[in-house]
């Protein structure tokens, strides 16, 4: 299983959090395609709370942060 | 010629009751564009740097800049500028709401408070008019009652004030404007208590600032408020969220300091993000002067319509105390509006006394009753409240910050402070550049002096590894210096999120006539950057004082995504005053030759190359 995060606007309609078998995705931007996330919307991937990309692997255990253009401070 | 600048300077003596109006240096004004510029400027020629803050030789400006009052967007802010009761360095705090833009309306690019009444006072200004008058039925009012009773006299007044905690001297009091905005770092509202001063009401009949070249400006405006429109942050996720929509990314990164900064991972961290605050208990946004963001939060509590937390204070009374009660947390907040106090340095204060309470330093017979247990609402609100009114023993050793509490115990480690200014919601030993920050700001423990989150955990306005040391000391001189131009524009920072220097330069050119490049405002930053220290250095400041608290050096962070992790501040740190161009932490004489502060030269002390 993976377990995958949404945050902000990402929740609209959604679940905050979600597992998914992880046999079904090979890198992180097929989650975006089962989830119908338009790639655009996102800015931020976390995997295992490390930055990454929508191309980067993921494996079995892994936590998927996702996140769309966010600031502060 | 025409600019942005009123071109006046309202002077208060609170010890002999003179008022004067003073004409502002405008070619000295450009050179330190203004708010925080421009006032540590006339601190400096004022001898200031070397008196005791809480003493009647202190003096307390408050700044606009030539942005303040303008149409530019989030063009509304002002600056306390004074010297710090915290850490007797550079105070300079930051606030916005609409005091700022009345200030200016009426007339007055600063006032400088100098002095101490021999009773409570505030003064009230309406256009020209200036008059001090007796504040004694006002002395020991919270924020929104004392509000409510100035606005029968004066209904148009925009009002800054002080609560109780300014009155009694608190190292961690701020100064109030508009019941709910504060400037409240570094103990300026002590200052303005060691004065007698309880508010400052400004009354304006204008509402316009002319610039330069108005056309010059609206386009430039325009091109900003274009940019901010379609900018992600600026126009997605702190509209809809405010700030707090950064807890969720800084826990799940684990930088998210928790316990006062014993772990960095906070399990039921989303209880208390922006997204379930949206959920549970906002109203709407609200707006400061001008601003198209709206970063700011107005809720629900309990009936009550309130001003609610930003994510510094929502981290602070939450993580780092190990609460997840966000009620709580909203209600601490509205109590720090109300007491006038430091919505970082107050939690994180709070969050050092649970970890002595924790440690048995601090006994239950201390806490009369509300135990300093890690994870209780009550302790945080309770604690506030005594915190603000001078409660006790132990609430009056609080009421001056963290580093003295701790230091009292003969523990200052605990203290996670830098300069004795408690270091604000990331974690310095998961994000490598917001250390250099912490350690080398003038102000002492404080994001928003260089913000190196912004690329090393947003990817704004490129993705840095957040883990490396490679060329941040670079990126942090460069976000330090381009804070400085635009907190003393008198702009918000977070337009930073969609402009860039090209953009700043081109507003002020167009609203004070200069010429400024993107390149040479940064350097116009440098300049600011660096008098602050020399100011530093007048007042005593050390090189041992750009330092982190051991526990970011030597104790790893034990669980979470940043796991073992440590600052590599030893590091960092020589490549930061390398770029600078500082030796032992103070800039060389070569530096300040080229920065144009020959006047601050100090020769027999500066450092040799």
């Amino acid at each position: 299983m993976i377990e995958i995060r949404l945050f902000a606007t990402l929740r609209d309609g959604r679940d905050k959090i979600i597992k998914l078998d992880s046999t079904s995705f090979t890198v992180a931007g097929d989650v975006l395609k089962h989830l119908s996330i338009c790639p655009e919307d996102v800015a931020i991937y976390l995997i295992n709370g490390k930055h990454s990309n929508q191309d980067a692997p993921i494996k079995d255990g892994d936590i998927i942060a996702i996140f769309p253009p966010i600031g502060g401070g | 010629m025409k600019t942005a600048y009123n071109g006046k300077i309202l002077r208060v003596n609170l010890t002999t009751g003179e008022i004067i109006q003073e004409e502002l240096d405008i070619d000295l004004a450009k050179k330190f564009i203004g708010g925080r510029g421009l006032g540590t400027k006339i601190l400096l020629d004022e001898g200031v740097a070397t008196v005791d803050p809480l003493s009647e030789n202190n003096k307390l400006i408050f700044i606009s800049g030539p942005m303040t009052g303008t149409n530019v967007p989030t063009g509304g802010r002002y600056m306390v500028v004074t010297k710090s009761p915290l850490n007797g360095m550079i105070a300079s705090s930051n606030s916005g709401g609409v005091w700022g833009a009345k200030l200016k309306y009426a007339g007055w690019d600063a006032i400088i408070v100098e002095g101490r009444a021999e009773e409570p006072v505030y003064i009230n200004i309406e256009d020209e008019k200036a008059e001090i008058l007796p504040a004694n039925e006002y002395w020991g009012k919270t924020t929104e009652n004392l509000v409510e009773e100035m606005h029968k006299l004066y209904p148009k007044a925009s009002i800054l004030n002080i609560g109780p905690a300014g009155e009694k001297l608190s190292l961690i009091a701020a100064v109030i404007n508009d019941k709910d905005r504060a400037a409240g770092r570094s103990g300026v509202g002590a200052v303005m208590g060691s004065k007698n001063l309880k508010a400052i009401s400004v009354t304006a009949s204008r509402s316009v600032i002319e610039p330069f070249d108005s056309d010059k400006l609206r386009q430039s405006t325009s091109d900003c408020q274009k940019r901010i429109s379609e900018n992600g942050v600026t126009s997605g996720g702190l509209p809809a969220y405010g700030t707090s929509v950064l807890v969720n990314i800084v826990n799940n990164i684990g930088a998210f300091p928790t316990r006062n900064w014993q772990e960095a991972y906070f399990e039921t961290a989303d209880k208390i993000s922006g997204e379930t605050l949206k959920e549970n208990h906002l109203v709407k946004q609200s707006f400061c002067h001008r601003c198209p963001i709206g970063c700011g939060r107005v809720i629900d509590f309990n009936g009550k319509i309130i001003g609610g937390p930003e994510y510094e204070p929502i981290w602070a009374y939450g993580a780092n105390c190990g609460v997840d009660d966000l009620p709580a947390i909203n209600e601490a907040n509205y109590m720090c509006n109300e007491y006038g106090l430091d919505a970082i340095s107050t939690p994180c204060t709070i969050a050092a006394a649970m970890e002595l309470y924790q440690k048995g330093n601090i006994t239950d017979e201390d806490c009369d009753g509300v135990p300093l247990n890690w994870g209780s609402g009550k302790a945080i609100v309770e604690w506030t409240k005594r915190m603000g009114q001078g409660y006790n023993k132990l609430a009056k050793l609080m009421a001056k910050g963290s580093y003295r509490l701790c230091e009292h115990y003969g523990v200052p480690e605990y203290s996670m402070s830098v300069k004795k200014q408690e270091m604000p919601a990331y974690d310095a030993r998961g994000i490598q550049g917001i250390g250099i920050n912490y350690a080398t700001s003038n102000r002492g423990g404080c994001h928003v002096r260089g913000y190196m989150i912004s690329p090393e955990v947003l990817g704004l306005p490129q993705a840095l590894d957040r883990l490396s040391t490679e060329g941040k000391a670079t990126w942090t001189k460069i976000f330090q210096d381009l804070t400085a131009c635009i907190d003393s524009m008198g702009m918000c920072l977070f337009t930073s999120f969609a402009l860039g220097a090209p953009e700043y330069a081109a507003l002020l050119n167009a609203a004070i006539g200069t010429d400024y490049t993107a390149e040479n405002l940064l350097e116009v930053g440098e300049r600011i950057y660096n008098i602050e220290r020399i100011f530093n250095k007048l007042a005593g400041m050390k090189p041992e004082d750009d330092r982190l608290p051991r526990r970011l050096t030597e104790e790893p962070i034990p669980e979470g995504p940043s796991k073992g992790e440590l600052s590599k501040i030893s590091i960092t740190l020589p490549d930061y005053y390398s770029a600078r161009g500082w030796v032992d932490a103070f800039p060389t004489n070569e530096t300040l030759i080229r920065l144009g502060l020959e006047e601050e030269m100090l020769k027999e002390e500066a450092p040799v190359e």
